[in-house]
């Protein structure tokens, strides 16, 4: 009895088996884990942005294979007055989007910051223009923006009696230049306004009182507390805000399709328009690769232009 | 899941009975489309042949129920199984696409316009089926030779299957008001015309904005109308001409005749603004009439309209570009023999008439003989679109058709030409200029 008690004790541990000592081996482990995260990027990310850029040089059409050209594609655009002018829009609209969406979603989110009544009910209904979709608000904006029924113009018109003719709201190019950013400010505000009041409300208040104490102003609380602890939020939001600004299509599509005469057409809405409609896949994805340097310019830009603190990198405040 | 009542169940089969029972009127009434003697071309059918096809959808459900039931029929005489596949319009151009840059999907497609052209190599002759159809059906009208024919020859690579046109349409009583019986024929007359609607307060509106129908369908007429062309019989680029800048010129005066806002219109613009009474003389396909007087609340307006083919001009025929319907067969396709036989088969009058008159209108015939259809005595105000296909212009006139003319077509060369003079941004001159620079690029040798 003792014996077989000792023997079992003496036994050795057996040899993992092969496929034990397979699955043991650290690289291979790392390879396998990763193999799927791999994949899926590979597969939806990597290789179409490559196919986007292989295609901007080459002059495949839609129904026929494409030859290597080298840089004509980027030749041409570079002499094409349509480019430069989505290039134009594009960086104007931007721009003043932008800037109209900080200004008014940053008041919008300190006014959310108080204690209102229904406060969360409040919040709830800011949301809206964000989660509608897009197309969806598009055709509201391309109604209240037409020629004939736009409400805007019925209430100017039959209601108050101020005009006697409908307004022109993209019929001509600035008009419709100046309508479509009104349109993606509306759409945009939500987005700022509720990221920086999730940024206002991480702002202990005891920085506040401090300040109370001390016999500062509101102003003062402002230019002193709230925006300098909003300013790493504000960097993260104003980036995706610019490139979802930038890279807009469904409103400019929706409303004008880049009309009229091509004064609204966004870098987007241009390489669509080449790309699909007009049967140009490679001169489409031209465009769309013009597209890149101006996004990682921006990106860079509100990084280091906002971001730069170097508490914000992890280091000490000194 | 659908629920079916005994009384919804009798309310279907009493909608079948009545649709067959009008195929079958359908049907006798083709007897009296006048055929002549051919013989038809021999096409062993392969043996387990089967066949898919892709077709764009329906402007109206007779025209999905009357084509199935053509393909079933064809099914039971020759044991061939046809699945047709109703594609939306916008996808169509990319299936055929897809389809013939791989060798593999629908034996056949009925795309638009251009298609067989762009795709030529890929497809199979269908010259001993066209003339033997064209024989027997009184020839093939000017604008299926053009779209069916390869450019300069006479080999068929599509059957055109009929095409939608958009004439002029117009309110009688605002234009008989201002002193016209009907629109005039030459320019200065329908300028006249139109200013004198715009005084009455009842004016006329024309797309100038970025739509693929009915923009390139008006600034063509433009163009075309004052001899005008984009493109030279050898494929060169010709819009940068005299004849343009007077058409750019005279465009100028009659834009200022127009409803506010055309710049900025789409397809459907013009619909909405004809039917609420805002603008009275416009051009568009039979679609805008049969909605008014479908519709209760505008059924007057639609008795009140007309249609009128466009004007001539300088022209010496209405300068109108149908959206023409155009058959291919694939190459990879197993079986040609079938395919041919099918195409062949839905052209005949058994099933062509009767899918005509399915149609209403909406689509207008390729072959002479089906001018007789009884569709065309149907409505008298559908009855001007049974020439659709008689029109010698075609997008991308006058040069061959080709995958440029439709990029051009799709990219409002011609529109934005116009549009760009119409809004004073620019002198004919210029626009005349920057369309053949932006021209130059899509029709430049590959």
């Amino acid at each position: 009895m003792s014996a077989t008690t000792a023997a079992d004790w003496l036994k050795t541990r057996r040899d993992p088996s092969w496929i034990a000592r397979l699955f043991d081996y650290k690289p291979l482990l790392i390879v396998l884990c990763l193999l799927p995260a791999v994949g899926l990027l590979m597969t939806f990310l990597t290789y179409p942005l490559g196919l986007g850029i292989f295609l901007a040089f080459t002059d495949t059409t839609i129904g026929r294979r494409g030859v290597w050209v080298g840089l004509e594609n980027f030749e041409y655009l570079l002499s094409d007055p349509l480019w430069w002018n989505a290039v134009f829009y594009s960086v104007f609209y931007t721009a003043v989007a932008t800037v109209l969406k900080f200004g008014l979603g940053l008041w919008l989110a300190l006014l959310l910051n108080q204690h209102l009544p229904f406060k969360s009910l409040l919040r709830a209904i800011i949301l809206l223009p964000w989660i509608v979709p897009t197309v969806l608000s598009a055709i509201a904006f391309w109604w209240i923006y037409d020629p004939q029924f736009s409400i805007i113009s019925y209430v100017f018109v039959e209601v108050l009696g101020w005009r006697t003719t409908n307004i022109d709201f993209i019929g001509s190019a600035w008009p419709a230049r100046w309508s479509l950013i009104a349109a993606n400010v509306w759409r945009g505000i939500p987005f700022v306004a509720i990221s920086l009041l999730a940024g206002l409300q991480t702002i202990s208040p005891s920085l506040y009182e401090a300040a109370l104490l001390d016999g500062s102003s509101a102003w003062q609380r402002f230019r002193f507390i709230t925006f300098p602890m909003l300013l790493p939020i504000l960097a993260i939001v104003m980036t995706f805000s610019i490139i979802f600004t930038f890279s807009d299509f469904q409103l400019v599509y929706a409303i004008t399709r880049g009309g009229p005469v091509n004064s609204t057409h966004l870098l987007a809405t241009l390489a669509f328009q080449r790309g699909i409609p007009g049967g140009q896949l490679g001169e489409g994805a031209a465009i769309a690769v013009s597209m890149i340097p101006f996004l990682v310019f921006a990106t860079l830009f509100s990084y280091f232009a906002l971001a730069r603190r170097k508490w914000q990198q992890g280091e000490g405040n000194d | 899941m659908t629920k079916f009542t005994r009384r919804k169940t009798l309310g279907l089969s009493a909608a079948a009975i009545a649709a067959m029972a009008m195929a079958e009127k359908a049907q006798a009434q083709a007897s009296a489309i006048p055929v002549a003697d051919a013989t038809a071309p021999n096409l062993p059918i392969e043996r387990g042949a089967t066949l898919r096809m892709l077709r764009p959808v329906r402007f109206v459900q007779p025209d999905e129920d009357t084509f199935r039931a053509n393909c079933a029929r064809f099914t039971q005489q020759t044991g061939v199984e046809v699945r047709v596949d109703f594609v939306g319009w916008e996808d169509i151009t990319q299936q055929t696409a897809v389809t013939a840059n791989t060798g593999a999907g629908p034996d056949l497609i009925i795309g638009f316009n251009e298609s067989p052209h762009v795709y030529v190599d890929k497809l199979v002759e269908l010259t001993d089926v066209a003339e033997y159809i064209g024989k027997r059906y009184g020839g093939w009208l000017a604008l299926a030779q053009k779209y069916g024919k390869r450019h300069g020859t006479n080999n068929w690579i599509g059957l055109p299957f009929g095409a939608s046109g958009g004439p002029l349409v117009w309110r009688k009583s605002a234009v008989n008001a201002v002193g016209f019986e009907r629109p005039p024929e030459d320019h200065a007359g329908y300028l006249d015309l139109c200013r004198k609607l715009k005084q009455a307060g009842k004016p006329a509106g024309f797309a100038l904005g970025n739509a693929v129908g009915d923009g390139n369908g008006f600034a063509n007429w433009v163009v075309w109308s004052h001899n005008g062309f984009l493109v030279n019989e050898d494929g060169s680029v010709g819009v940068n001409s005299r004849e343009t800048v007077a058409a750019l010129t005279y465009l100028k005066d009659l834009y200022a005749t127009f409803i506010p806002g055309t710049l900025s219109w789409g397809d459907v613009s013009n619909n909405r603004a004809y039917a609420s009474n805002e603008c009275w003389l416009t051009a568009n396909g039979v679609s805008l009439y049969f909605a008014l007087k479908n519709d209760p609340a505008t059924r007057a307006i639609a008795e009140d309209s007309e249609h009128m083919l466009l004007p001539k001009g300088l022209a010496s025929s209405s300068p109108m570009a149908g959206l023409t319907l155009n058959a291919m067969v694939f190459k990879h396709s197993r079986f040609p023999n079938a395919s041919k036989a099918l195409l062949q088969f839905l052209l005949e009058r058994e099933q062509y008439d009767p899918w005509l008159q399915a149609n209403l209108g909406y689509w207008a015939q390729p072959l002479e003989a089906y001018g007789q259809s009884a569709v065309w005595n149907s409505d008298p105000k559908v009855s001007i679109f049974r020439d659709t296909m008689k029109n010698p212009y075609w997008i991308g006139y006058k040069g061959p058709i080709s995958e440029a003319s439709a990029q051009a077509n799709a990219e409002y060369i011609m529109v934005q030409m116009c549009a760009s003079v119409a809004s004073g941004q620019a002198t004919p001159e210029q626009a005349a200029r920057e369309a053949e620079r932006r021209a130059q690029r899509i029709f430049r040798r590959r």
